[in-house]
């Protein structure tokens, strides 16, 4: 039995630590703000809730295990919240996108001629 | 189990590490805050894994200081930028 729990946390450990690696990667792999919000913020958030269960299983007082899930819990509810306040600000402050972007809802509609949306 | 919970400690430290870099090389104002945050999460994430390789909740208060200042620094910024502008 304490080997079952042994090899999912740490499965769980080594799988939330990868992602934050990862997220560490899109940083640089993204060529633009946006992207690299969305990168970071939704890989990071998955890291810490799988390495938070990981821990949880591992630790045996009660007291750490809701701590662990209230950090959890609490970069659950806040990552969204920063990441739109982050991504609202860069837009309306003229941070350049990247010349891949194809839909920009949020621009004026005279600026876009050619814009691949139609919606008649 | 505390070999595999130091390469997962491993991990996460090369992915600070490459936070650090994009909070060095910028460009833009959001694109430091964006690694700040992701950093301070990373420490987080950290502490963590410390914790559970030690069986020791001793520092385990860290993870939620360092959650709500990382939310309400990346906010705060937030705003700062849209009033001034991402340079």
């Amino acid at each position: 039995m304490r080997v079952v729990v042994d090899v999912a946390s740490g499965a769980l450990m080594l799988l939330g630590a990868g992602f934050v690696l990862l997220a560490g990667a899109g940083l640089h792999r993204f060529d633009d703000v946006f992207s690299r919000i969305h990168a970071a913020t939704k890989a990071v958030t998955f890291g810490v809730l799988l390495v938070a269960a990981g821990g949880a299983l591992q630790l045996t007082t009660a007291a750490d295990v809701v701590r662990l899930v209230l950090a959890a819990g609490l970069q659950l509810v806040s990552s969204p919240v920063g990441s739109h306040i982050l991504a609202r600000a860069a837009y309306h402050s003229g941070t350049e996108l990247s010349p891949a972007t194809r839909i920009d809802q949020l621009a004026d509609p005279d600026d876009t001629i050619d814009g691949p949306l139609d919606a008649g | 189990m505390s070999v595999v919970i130091s390469i997962a400690q491993v991990l996460v430290a090369i992915g600070a590490a490459l936070c650090v870099l994009r909070l060095v090389r910028g460009p833009s104002l959001a694109d430091r805050v964006l690694a700040l945050d992701t950093l301070l999460v990373t420490i987080v994430v950290e502490v963590a894994l410390e914790a559970a390789r030690d069986d020791d909740g001793r520092n385990l208060d860290l993870l939620l200081a360092v959650a709500l200042v990382a939310f309400i620094g990346t906010i705060s910024v937030g705003r700062f930028i849209e009033r001034r502008g991402a340079r």
